[in-house]
């Protein structure tokens, strides 16, 4: 028993505490709230249905995202371009793709997604050349793309929706025949799968992390700092270009205005509740990955609840407060102090009078 | 006459995870006392001061200051009490003008307005008053740590203490400035002020203190007089051996011979603005320090040498073969490694554990598709511990919260695990305590003896030099300005030749 426990005490010290105990609450209250939520059931042609299925198919970009955002934020970085490239990279796959009537694409569906990837490797490319080459503020750098990025992709479409009618387009943010899940979640999880392997397997975290702690120390230790700051701007670029990709499948249109809209400002909440603080550092991709789920839960919830999507900025605005004061040192030492509090009165009832006893004869 | 107690601190105690710092330990001050804090790296000096100055909580043990109990939750409330604390690491803004570095977070104010006018004014007549004369309206960053320092004193006698803490101040100021220190010292000392003086160079204790209060692996050993307290005697109650095993401890070890090969020629480089000239051979097998002031280029020349800076003039030569390093991954690939003065800023990843920053050279060499496993990891980080003692409760513990010379010493690890045929070391016994400092000495000499590395020495410290090195490049006004080799490697010759007599 006690072992449970001592693995309870564990979790409850972890980073990943914070951001599972958020979404678990948040699945509790739909579970009692929204009629159904928890049922998944399998259509006739054989895909899995249901309100937790589709939450999970929302959040894909998200996540994909806040993985990007977590390396980005760990060099003490940000990078709030993300959602602007998501539109450029909508708008390069659509337009190749073309808005025929007929169904017909007018790129093979491979090169206009490659395309689209490699749009978005060159947005963060770009990013990471005025970071880390010219040393401009991060949030400066990208936001030349935040501002510029919903322009081109405006310049590509024309200034036009371009909704695409070829169907296999739809399969990336929809199900394959055949399948049971919706594709994109099957790309997330790839892509989580490939940073826990990198993370695994070679020693980027580990430079990652000493950039973003120290850039002098690293550089001295025999670090690139340049070419591990530039790489972690160009691999975010190369996750919103997968957003991209799945956003505009999931509605089948480029919408140069509102793909990805806001989703810089998702992906570094996310990361936040993940428990990767925002001055760097120590970053943690399973929280990031989690706190994207929940913020797409929570988005999903509120609209459920029939918070219009106007008002739902300050629902997230509350989440974000929350967050910050769960994760602020003053508000930690508190916690820890309870924590101990709470452990000191057991193990004195555990001990009995005998620990009182010596502290008395000590003072004596 | 005995002065009247200042503070008596009585059964202190204090536990990190891991490690219990402090033990039932007492500390006394009286007033106009200079009183020193000595013990080996780790041995729980900083760590007193800290509770003392509300930094950490004591979790035992009562502090009073002119009879009166006192428990300081942050340095804030103990600096109001009249305790003040110049830390180990500067800890000053340097994009702030000296003034606002002195006031900040006790800014004058008029009319709810901060008062610039006064700021600076009584910046200057407190600095005056300590014999230091700098325009205090320019940023930190224009002047040398040894000024910083001075800054940090006035800031802390400003507020009207009672008790002034200096933990290491001197361990980065030449000669001349120790003493316009001291000096500083001795006066706020006659003003009746209690004085905590830390430091590991004995010549400076015995010179200043009247007291000395031992401490090792976080317990009281004694406190003592000065005047009863001999020089061998102090080290062996610090290391907790008799006097018969610490007489030896000091010995010198026999110099290293050079070998004929050489390993590293720099011909006449020189980096605009940074350093004029300087022309040098490494030879393997070989120990060369760089003598000279603070500031004369000697760090500048190791920079380069490490690829650190990029030299605007003259060619570097490994084995012969003209090189250009580019970045300190061009020198590590020659097998150059450099330990850096600064360990704070340019050292230790302080958020990383004591393994991670130790591997970490090795690892950016191997580069990043060549992980280390985490059992090679272990294996290495192990080694280095054991080897160089560094204090630790766990490998895998932050390095931050490592005592000041440990983290130096997991500093030399990693740049040791790279095996160089180069190793710079630039102010390595910084902060390193006495029976540390011979060790680190003996293991350059070693290095170069038994593995023919040919190693390069920076110290402020005229009497490790000489000790340790076969030969002494000597500089001045960031350039070469003397070499002294064999039996011309002594203090005379050295400082003749940075006064500008006799050069070779
Ligand atoms: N914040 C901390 N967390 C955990 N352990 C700590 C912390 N601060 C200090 N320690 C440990 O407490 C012990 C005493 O450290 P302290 O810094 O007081 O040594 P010191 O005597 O000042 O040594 P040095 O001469 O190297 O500066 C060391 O073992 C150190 O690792
Ligand atoms: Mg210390």
């Amino acid at each position: 028993m006690s072992s449970v426990k001592d693995k309870l005490r564990a979790f409850s010290d972890s980073s990943l505490f914070l951001p599972v105990v958020a979404l678990a609450v948040l699945l509790a209250f739909n579970a009692i709230f929204v009629d159904g939520f928890l049922t998944i059931s399998l259509t006739e042609d054989g895909r899995l249905y249901g309100r937790m299925i589709d939450i999970l198919n929302r959040s894909c970009s998200l996540v994909i995202l806040a993985l990007g955002m977590t390396f980005v934020i760990a060099t003490a970085g940000i990078d709030i371009s993300v959602g602007a490239v998501v539109a450029i990279s909508a708008a390069v796959v659509c337009t190749l793709l073309g808005g025929r009537g007929d169904g017909v694409a007018e790129t093979p569906l491979a090169l206009a997604m490659l395309a689209a990837v490699g749009v978005g490797i060159l947005c963060g490319a770009w990013n990471g050349l005025l970071v880390a080459k010219f040393k401009i503020q991060a949030m400066v750098a990208t936001l030349i793309l935040m501002t510029a990025g919903r322009g081109i992709a405006q310049l590509m479409t024309e200034g036009q929706i371009i909704t695409v009618y070829y169907k296999p387009f739809a399969y990336i943010s929809g199900v394959i025949p055949g399948n049971i899940l919706p594709t994109n979640i099957f790309i997330a999880l790839a892509m989580v799968l490939l940073v826990a392997f990198l993370m695994k397997k070679t020693s980027i975290g580990l430079f990652i992390q000493s950039v973003g702690i120290n850039p002098t120390a690293a550089r001295y230790a025999g670090i690139n700092v340049t070419m591990v700051i530039f790489l972690v701007y160009a691999f975010s670029g190369f996750c919103a270009g997968v957003s991209g990709l799945i956003e505009s499948s999931l509605i089948r249109a480029a919408d140069a205005n509102n793909a990805g809209l806001n989703m810089e400002m998702d992906a570094i909440l996310a990361v936040a509740l993940g428990g990767t603080l925002l001055s760097g550092g120590k970053f943690y991709i399973g929280g990031s990955v989690i706190g994207a789920v929940t913020i797409q839960t929570l988005t999903t919830t509120m609209y459920a609840l029939g918070v219009s999507s106007d008002q739902l900025p300050v629902v997230k605005a509350i989440a974000v407060i929350a967050i910050c004061l769960i994760q602020s040192k003053k508000a930690q030492e508190m916690f820890a102090a309870w924590k101990e509090r709470n452990r000191g009165g057991s193990k004195s009832l555990s001990q009995g009078s005998g620990s009182t006893g010596t502290k008395a004869v000590n003072e004596a | 006459m005995e002065q009247p107690v200042l503070l008596e601190m009585r059964h202190i105690d204090k536990v990190f995870p891991g490690v219990r710092a402090l033990s039932n330990v007492d500390f006394t001050l009286r007033a106009g006392e200079i009183h020193s804090l000595m013990g080996e790296n780790g041995a729980g000096k900083s760590t007193l001061v800290k509770v003392l100055t509300g930094v950490y909580q004591r979790d035992g043990g009562t502090i009073s200051l002119l009879g009166k109990r006192i428990s300081p939750k942050t340095p804030k409330e103990a600096q109001e009490a009249g305790i003040s604390t110049v830390y180990q690491e500067v800890n000053l803004c340097k994009n702030l003008t000296v003034a606002e570095n002195i006031f900040i977070g006790r800014e004058p104010r008029k009319h709810g307005f901060i008062d610039w006018a006064t700021i600076n004014k009584r910046a200057a007549e407190l600095l005056d008053s300590l014999g230091v004369h700098i325009d205090v309206t320019k940023t930190l960053d224009h002047y040398s740590v040894a000024v910083q320092q001075m800054i940090a004193i006035a800031r802390a006698i400003d507020i009207e203490a009672k008790i002034l803490i200096l933990d290491e101040p001197t361990s980065s100021l030449d000669e001349q400035e120790t003493q316009q220190l001291f000096r500083i010292i001795r006066m706020l000392q006659k003003q009746g002020l209690g004085i905590i003086f830390i430091s590991h160079f004995l010549e400076q204790i015995y010179e200043l203190c009247d007291h000395i209060t031992v401490l090792r692996n976080g317990e009281l050993v004694g406190a003592y007089e000065v005047e009863k307290l001999p020089r061998l005697e102090l080290i062996a109650k610090m290391v907790g051996k008799d006097l018969n095993a610490v007489k030896h401890m000091d010995d010198f070890a026999e110099k290293s011979v050079p070998q004929e090969e050489v390993f590293l020629e720099a011909d006449h480089i020189g980096e605009v603005g940074q350093l004029a000239d300087v022309a040098l051979k490494l030879h393997k097998g070989e120990v060369v320090g760089f003598a000279g002031l603070l500031g004369s280029g000697r760090t500048e020349t190791a920079e380069i040498l490490f690829g650190a800076h990029q030299p605007t003039k003259g060619q570097l030569k490994v084995k012969g073969k003209p090189v250009q390093f580019g970045s300190p991954m061009g020198a590590m690939r020659e097998r150059i490694a450099f330990c850096p003065e600064d360990r704070k800023t340019a050292g230790i990843i302080g958020d990383l554990s004591v393994r991670e920053n130790i591997i970490l050279a090795m690892q950016a060499k191997d580069g990043m598709f060549h992980h280390i496993p985490y059992s090679k990891q272990v294996e290495i980080a192990d080694k280095y511990i054991d080897l160089l003692k560094i204090k630790v409760s766990d490998r895998d513990q932050l390095i931050k919260n490592l005592s000041g010379g440990n983290q130096q010493k997991a500093i030399i690890a990693r740049w040791l695990a790279t095996k160089p045929e180069l190793l710079i070391l630039d102010e390595p016994t910084r902060g390193i305590d006495v029976g540390t400092k011979t060790e680190i000495q003996k293991m350059a000499i070693e290095l170069a003896k038994k593995q023919g590395m040919a190693v390069v020495f920076i110290s402020s410290e005229m009497d490790e030099m000489t000790r340790t090195c076969s030969k002494l490049m000597v500089m001045r006004d960031r350039r070469k300005v003397a070499e002294l080799t064999g039996d011309e490697v002594n203090s005379e010759n050295v400082m003749r030749a940075i006064a500008g007599g006799a050069s070779s």
